[in-house]
C-alpha cells in the first residue's frame, strides 16, 4: 500500500445531497457527504445496504436514474464540477478519464456482442487507438487482466465466460484508456471467495502500475482490511467516519463503525462444547446426487456429481458447518437431507431410521423433525400470508389443534425477539433480518430435532448477520437442537460450528473442528480457501486483541 | 452438428403437427351431427343421392374406423383431397389455383405490419430513452391501443367507404380490374393498386401488435445492466440504442412473428371476403356459404401447413440471429 | 384491497375503460326493458338515417329493423359469449397448466405438445371450421372460442407454476409437511392469480373480436342478433347506408378498447411490487 501524496486530491466530493422521491421514512438517499479521493490511493467506501455508497459513486459518473437528482453539493474533478457538466461533456469523461465497474458480472455485458468488440467499443467511442492498434490494444488488455488465450477469447460471447472472467473483461474495458480514476461498485460481491481474491489482487496490481486512484465500494470489512489505504464509512446516507485505514480498523471512533467491526466474524470459535457421547441425531453415509443434462440420439448425457460420496454425523446440540463455493454441492446436500430432491445413492439415518428410500408421502409425517431455514428472506415467506398464518400452518397441518398452535406461535415470536404485533402483519412490512427471524420461528414451530440453515445469513447485512447468528446459538443452547449450517463463508462457520466439512466439486475434502482445519489444513483446496479469506491478518489481530 | 440435429427435429415436429391436423379433420367429419357422407357431399351434393352413395362407397364409411383413417391419410398423401361438387373441381386444384393470391396478400401485409410496427415501436421507445419529444410516445401508444381494438373486417369496410366510395382513389374489389387484359408493368401496377387497401386493412391490426411488442421489449432492455455498462464507457445515447438496445430488444420480436402469422392467416379470411380478393380465404368463405365441407377442411389443412412452415422459418431465423442459440444453449 | 383500488384508479385510461365497460353492461342488461320485443322485428320504414327520428335514434336497416335495438341486444350477445368462453378457457388452461407445471416429467411434455398443437393452428380458421361443422349455435360458438383460446393461459400458468415451485416459500411449505394439493391451492395459485386475471381480461376482448368475426362470416347463432352479424348484413349497402356498418363496428371498438384499458389498469395495480431488495 502506497502512502497518499500530499498534493491536491484527484476527486473531491463536497456536501453532496441526493433527494429520494416520494414521502418515505427517509428524505435523502445521501445527505451532506464530503470526502476526497487522493492520487495513487485505494479509497474504500464501506456501508451496509441503504447506506448510499452506490448512489454517491453513480452521482460522480452522472449515471443516477432520472428520479434521483443531486439537489446540492459539488463533485470536483480536474477543476470542474461534474454535477454541472452537460451530458456530452460527461460522455467525454466516462471511460476515458473515469472508468467504472459494477457488481453483477453475469448481466453487465451485452449478451449479443463479442467480448473483444465490447472492449474495442470504448476506444471507438473516444477515437483512441485507430486502425490496427485497436486490435493490438484489445489483446494487450485481455492479457493484462489475466485472461487465457486472448486471441480466441476476444471472439467469444459473454455467455461462454465464468463470472470471474466476465469481471476481468469489465476491468479491461474500464482500463482501456488508462483513466485517472477507477470506480469499483462492489465488484467482487457476487463472486466466489477464491475468485474474489484473484480479482482483488488484479486490481491492486493494476493500481500500483498505473498509479490510478481507485474508489472501491464494498460492505465487507475483510476486503477493506486487505486493500484500503483510506476508508470512508457510511450509514443511511450519512458519512459517519473517515480516515487512514490502520486507524479506522484498529481504533474506530464512531459507535456505528465500532458496531460494524465487532460484527465481522473473526474466525475464532465461540461455541460451547457439546456433551461427549451423545448419539448422533443425523448419520449420513455415502450420499450421492447426480444431475444429467443433454443427451440425445448421438450424444451421451453429461453427468454431474453434485454430491459425491459424502459422509458425516451430527450429534444432539451440535452444529456442523458445510462450507464450499458455488457449485461445490453444499446446497444440494441441504436439499437432499430434507428430501426436496431425490437421492441417487447412500443412506441418511435420522434418529436411527434410514429416510433416504422413503417416498414423499411416507416421509411426510416425519418432516416435522427436520426443518430448514432458507437463504433469501424476501422469497422464503409467502407474501400473501400473515406472519401468524406462516407460523401456524405447519403445526396445524401436523395435527396440532389451532389454539395450541397459536399459543406456540406467539411464544416463538418472543423467542426470536420480534414484537407480538408481528403476528397479524405481512412479511413486506419487515426488514430482511426480521424476516429471517420469522423463518427461524417457522422452523422451530414444529419442534424439530435437526435444523438445516442453508446460507441463512448470507443475504443479510453484516450487523444483522451477527445478531441472527447469536440468536441461532442461543436457541441451540436452550433447545438442544442439532444444526447443519451451510455457508460459503469459512469465517462464519469457524465461529459458530463445532465441526466443519469443506466441500469441493461434490466431495467433502476436509472434515474436522474449526481449529484443526484453520491451523492445519490437509488438502490443497482447503489451503486455497483459507488463503482467499479476506482480511485474515486483521482478523488475527482483532481476535488476539480481544482475548 | 447440433444445428443440423435440431433442424431435423424441428422439421419432424412440424410434420407431426400437420399430420395431427389431418387426423383432426378426419374425426371432425365423423363427429359432426348428421350423416358423414351427406356432410362430405356438401349442401349442393347432398341433393344428389347418387353422388352421396358414391362418396359412401369411396370413403368406405361402413368399414372400421381405423381402416377409414388409414385410407384417408393415404389419400391426402396421394394428393387426393376430395372433390367439390359445387365447383366441379378437385379440392387441391381449387386451393392451388387460389394460393398465390393469398401468399401475395399475406406477404405484403406481413412486411407492412412488421416494418411499420418495429419503426414506430423503436421511435416510441427512443423518445422515452432520450426524454425528448415524449408526446410522440403517447400518440403512438394511444393509436396502437385503438387500432388493436379495431375489428379487422370493420376496418376493411371503413377503408372501402373512405378510399373507394367517398374519395374514389383506390379500387375496392378483386385483385385486378375487370374486363381488361393487361400485361407487363401495367398489369403489375393494376394489381398493386388493388393490393393497397387489403394490405393496409389486414396489416394494421398486427402492426399495432408489433408496436406494443417492440416498445415493451426495448423498454425492458433499456433497464438492463449492460446498458449501464455501455453508458459508463461514454457511449452516446444513440449508439447505445443502436448497438445494445436494438440488437437485444428485437430478438423477442422475431419469436412472435411465427405466432402473428398464424393469426394473420385467420385475418386473411376476413380481408379477402370483404375485398373479394381471390385467395384461399375467400374460397373458405364460399365453402362456408355452400356448406362444402371437403373444401373447407382442405383449406384448413393448407392454412395450418402454411402457418407451421412459417413458424419453422422464423425459428430458423431466430437461431441464426441469437448467438446464444448457435451453441449448446450456453451456461 | 384498498391499495389495489387506489393503484387502479391512478391509471386514468383504466378508469375510462371501466366507465365505458359498465355502460355497455348497463345497455346489455336493460335491453329487454328498453326494447321489448325482438330486435328482429320490423318496426319502421327501412333505411332511415340516424338522428332523424327520435324514436329510432340510430336509424333502421334495409328491412326496417331498429338498429339501436339491434345494438343493445348485440351487447348482450357479445358480453355473454365472450365472458362464458373466457371462463371456460381459463378453467381448462389453469387446470392443464397447473398439472403440467407442478408435476413436470412426461406429463408436462405430453400436455405441452398438445398445447403447442392448439397454439400453432391458426385460431380463427379453426374456430370457423369447428362452428361450421357443428352448426352454429351459442354452444358451438362458445366451445370453439374456448378451444382456441385456452393455450396461452395454459402456457402462462405452467411457467408461473414452474417458477413458483422453485421459490423458497413453496419449498418451505413442503418442508413443514403440507400436502401437494394444499400447497397448490394455498401457496402457488394465489401468487399466480394476478397474471391469470390480467390474461383473462385481455382474453375477453379477443373473444369479442372472434365472436364478431364469426357472426360477420355468417356463423353466428341464428336467433341472436350480434354486432358482427349486423355489419355482415350491411355489406351490400355500403354506398347507400354506411351507418349500418359503422355504428355496430364502433360498438365493438369501444367495448374492446374499454376492456384492454381495464386490463392495463389491472396490470399496473396488481404488479407494482417487484421484490423489494434493499438498495445497495
Amino acid at each position: 500500500m502506497t502512502l497518499p501524496e500530499p498534493s491536491s486530491p484527484l476527486l473531491s466530493i463536497r456536501n453532496l445531497s441526493v433527494r429520494l422521491p416520494g414521502t418515505g421514512e427517509r428524505s435523502h438517499a445521501v445527505k451532506g457527504v464530503s470526502f476526497d479521493l487522493l492520487r495513487g490511493e485505494i479509497l474504500c467506501i464501506v456501508g451496509e445496504s441503504g447506506s448510499g455508497k452506490s448512489i454517491s459513486a453513480n452521482a460522480i459518473m452522472g449515471l443516477l436514474p432520472s428520479y434521483l437528482r443531486p439537489e446540492q453539493g459539488e463533485i470536483l474533478f480536474d477543476g470542474q464540477d461534474l454535477l454541472k457538466q452537460s451530458e456530452s461533456e460527461l460522455l467525454a469523461l466516462r471511460g476515458r478519464r473515469i472508468g467504472m465497474i459494477f457488481q453483477e458480472p453475469m448481466s453487465a455485458l451485452n449478451p449479443t456482442m463479442r467480448v473483444g468488440q465490447q472492449i474495442a467499443e470504448v476506444m471507438d467511442t473516444h477515437n483512441a487507438y485507430p486502425g490496427t492498434q485497436r486490435q493490438q490494444r484489445v489483446l494487450e488488455l485481455l492479457e493484462l487482466v489475466g485472461l487465457p488465450d486472448p486471441r480466441t477469447l476476444q471472439h467469444s460471447y459473454p455467455f461462454r465466460l465464468s463470472g470471474g472472467q466476465r469481471q476481468r473483461v469489465m476491468i479491461a474495458m474500464a482500463l482501456a484508456l488508462e483513466p485517472d480514476i477507477l470506480i469499483a461498485d462492489e465488484p467482487t460481491t457476487a463472486l466466489d471467495v477464491t475468485t474474489q481474491a484473484q480479482i482483488l489482487e488484479l486490481i491492486q496490481k493494476i493500481q500500483r502500475s498505473m498509479g490510478m486512484g481507485v474508489m472501491f465500494i464494498t460492505h465487507d470489512f475483510g476486503v477493506v482490511a486487505d486493500i484500503a489505504d483510506r476508508i470512508v464509512v457510511m450509514e443511511k446516507g450519512l458519512l459517519v467516519e473517515q480516515g487512514v485505514a490502520a486507524q479506522i480498523l484498529d481504533a474506530p471512533q464512531h459507535p456505528y463503525t465500532q458496531r460494524l467491526i465487532a460484527a465481522v466474524p473473526t474466525g475464532r470459535s465461540s461455541v460451547t462444547a457439546v456433551a461427549v457421547g451423545s448419539a448422533p441425531v443425523l448419520d449420513v453415509r455415502n450420499l450421492m446426487k447426480t444431475y444429467s443434462t443433454g443427451g440425445g440420439l448421438f450424444k451421451p448425457a453429461r453427468v454431474v456429481h453434485a454430491v459425491n460420496d459424502v459422509s458425516f454425523t451430527v450429534a444432539r446440540g451440535e452444529t456442523l458447518g458445510i462450507v464450499g463455493e458455488s457449485g461445490s454441492g453444499k446446497s444440494s446436500i441441504g436439499k437432499c437431507l430434507l428430501k426436496l430432491q431425490s437421492i441417487d445413492g447412500g443412506q441418511i439415518f435420522f434418529d436411527g431410521q434410514d429416510i433416504a428410500p422413503l417416498s414423499q408421502s411416507a416421509f411426510r409425517p416425519q418432516r416435522q423433525k427436520l426443518q430448514m431455514i432458507f437463504q433469501d428472506p424476501f422469497a422464503s415467506l409467502n407474501p400473501r400470508h400473515t406472519v401468524g398464518r406462516i407460523l401456524t400452518d405447519g403445526p396445524i397441518a401436523n395435527g396440532v389443534p389451532r389454539a395450541e398452535a397459536e399459543r406456540r406461535a406467539r411464544e416463538l415470536l418472543a423467542l426470536v425477539e420480534l414484537e407480538a404485533s408481528a403476528y397479524d402483519r405481512y412479511p413486506n412490512e419487515f426488514s430482511g433480518g426480521q424476516r429471517q427471524r420469522v423463518g427461524i420461528a417457522r422452523a422451530l414451530a414444529l419442534q424439530p430435532d435437526l435444523l438445516v440453515a442453508d446460507e441463512s445469513v448470507s443475504a443479510l447485512d453484516v450487523s444483522v448477520q451477527a445478531q441472527v447468528l447469536a440468536l441461532l446459538q442461543d436457541i441451540q443452547q436452550r433447545l438442544g437442537v442439532a444444526m447443519v449450517f451451510i455457508t460459503h463463508d469459512l469465517r462464519v462457520a469457524a465461529q459458530i460450528c463445532h465441526k466443519v466439512g469443506v466441500m469441493h466439486q461434490g466431495c467433502m475434502v476436509e472434515y474436522g473442528t474449526p481449529e484443526q482445519i484453520l491451523s492445519n489444513p490437509k488438502q490443497l483446496y482447503t489451503r486455497r480457501l483459507i488463503d482467499a479469506m479476506p482480511g485474515k491478518a486483521w482478523d488475527r489481530q482483532r481476535a488476539d486483541a480481544s482475548v | 452438428m447440433n444445428i443440423l440435429f435440431s433442424a431435423i427435429s424441428k422439421l419432424a415436429k412440424a410434420l407431426g403437427v400437420i399430420f395431427a391436423v389431418v387426423v383432426v379433420n378426419f374425426f371432425l367429419i365423423r363427429l359432426a351431427p348428421g350423416d358423414p357422407a351427406s356432410i362430405m357431399a356438401g349442401e349442393a351434393g347432398a341433393s344428389d343421392p347418387q353422388y352421396v352413395a358414391r362418396l359412401r362407397e369411396q370413403f368406405g364409411l361402413d368399414q372400421p374406423l381405423l381402416v377409414q383413417l388409414w385410407s384417408y391419410i393415404k389419400g391426402i398423401l396421394h394428393f387426393d383431397w376430395g372433390f367439390s361438387y359445387r365447383m366441379k373441381l378437385p379440392v387441391l386444384d381449387l386451393i392451388l389455383d387460389r394460393l398465390p393470391a393469398t401468399l401475395l396478400l399475406m406477404g405484403a401485409a406481413f412486411v407492412f405490419s412488421i416494418v411499420l410496427g418495429i419503426l414506430l415501436g423503436v421511435l416510441s421507445a427512443k423518445t422515452r430513452y432520450t426524454g425528448q419529444r415524449r408526446w410522440l410516445d403517447s400518440v403512438i401508444v394511444s393509436a396502437a391501443l385503438v387500432l388493436y381494438a379495431t375489428p379487422l373486417f370493420w376496418l376493411s369496410l371503413l377503408a372501402i367507404i373512405l378510399f373507394s366510395v367517398v374519395l374514389g382513389w383506390l379500387p375496392a374489389f378483386g385483385m385486378q380490374s375487370v374486363g381488361v387484359e393487361l400485361t407487363g408493368w401495367a398489369h403489375i401496377k393494376d394489381v398493386a393498386l388493388h393490393l393497397i387497401l387489403p394490405t393496409v386493412s389486414l396489416g394494421t391490426f398486427y402492426m399495432a401488435m408489433y408496436v406494443r411488442l417492440t416498445r415493451a421489449s426495448l423498454l425492458e432492455v433499456m433497464g438492463m445492466d449492460f446498458v449501464k455498462t455501455a453508458r459508463a464507457k461514454g457511449v452516446s445515447a444513440s449508439h447505445v440504442m443502436r448497438r445494445h438496445v436494438l440488437r437485444n430488444g428485437l430478438l423477442p420480436v422475431v419469436t412472435f412473428c411465427g405466432i402473428q402469422l398464424g393469426q394473420m392467416a385467420g385475418g386473411a379470411v376476413l380481408t379477402e371476403t370483404v375485398f373479394g380478393w381471390p385467395g384461399i380465404g375467400r374460397l373458405m368463405f364460399d365453402a362456408l356459404m355452400q356448406r362444402d365441407y371437403q373444401l373447407l377442411l382442405g383449406i384448413f389443412l393448407v392454412t395450418s401447413a402454411m402457418v407451421v412452415l412459417f413458424n419453422l422459418l422464423t425459428d430458423l431465423v431466430y437461431r441464426l440471429v441469437d448467438p446464444r442459440i448457435e451453441f449448446e444453449g450456453g451456461k | 384491497m384498498k391499495d389495489f383500488l387506489r393503484r387502479f384508479m391512478k391509471n386514468k385510461g383504466a378508469v375510462v375503460g371501466l366507465a365505458i365497460f359498465l355502460l355497455v353492461v348497463g345497455v346489455a342488461i336493460s335491453a329487454p326493458f328498453l326494447y321489448d320485443g325482438s330486435p328482429w322485428m320490423m318496426v319502421a320504414d327501412p333505411l332511415m338515417t340516424p338522428f332523424q327520428d327520435a324514436q329510432y335514434p340510430l336509424g333502421t336497416d334495409m328491412l326496417g329493423r331498429d338498429i339501436a335495438a339491434g345494438m343493445a341486444y348485440g351487447a348482450q350477445v357479445s358480453l355473454l359469449i365472450s365472458l362464458i368462453s373466457t371462463a371456460v378457457a381459463v378453467i381448462v388452461g389453469v387446470a392443464i397448466g397447473a398439472i403440467a407445471g407442478y408435476n413436470g416429467g412426461w406429463l408436462d411434455d405430453l400436455l405441452m405438445r398438445i398445447t403447442e398443437f392448439f397454439q400453432t393452428i391458426p385460431q380463427l380458421a379453426m374456430a370457423v371450421v369447428l362452428v361450421a361443422i357443428f352448426t352454429p349455435s351459442i354452444y358451438s360458438i362458445v366451445g370453439a372460442i374456448a378451444l382456441v383460446s385456452w393455450p396461452p393461459v395454459a402456457r402462462l400458468v405452467r411457467s408461473e407454476f414452474l417458477s413458483l415451485r422453485q421459490r423458497e416459500f413453496v419449498q418451505a411449505a413442503v418442508v413443514i409437511g403440507l400436502r401437494p394439493g394444499r400447497i397448490i391451492f394455498t401457496q402457488i395459485l394465489p401468487n399466480a392469480m394476478s397474471s391469470i386475471i390480467i390474461t383473462a381480461s385481455l382474453m375477453v376482448a379477443t373473444a369479442i373480436l372472434t365472436e364478431s368475426a364469426l357472426s360477420f362470416l355468417g356463423l353466428g347463432d341464428r336467433n341472436m342478433m350480434s354486432w358482427g352479424f349486423m355489419i355482415g348484413a350491411a355489406r351490400t349497402m355500403l354506398r347507400e347506408a354506411a351507418w349500418m356498418s359503422i355504428l355496430p363496428g364502433l360498438a365493438i371498438l369501444l367495448t374492446v378498447l374499454a376492456i384492454n384499458l381495464i386490463g392495463e389498469g389491472l396490470s399496473d395495480a396488481l404488479n407494482p411490487q417487484l421484490r423489494n431488495r434493499g438498495e445497495k
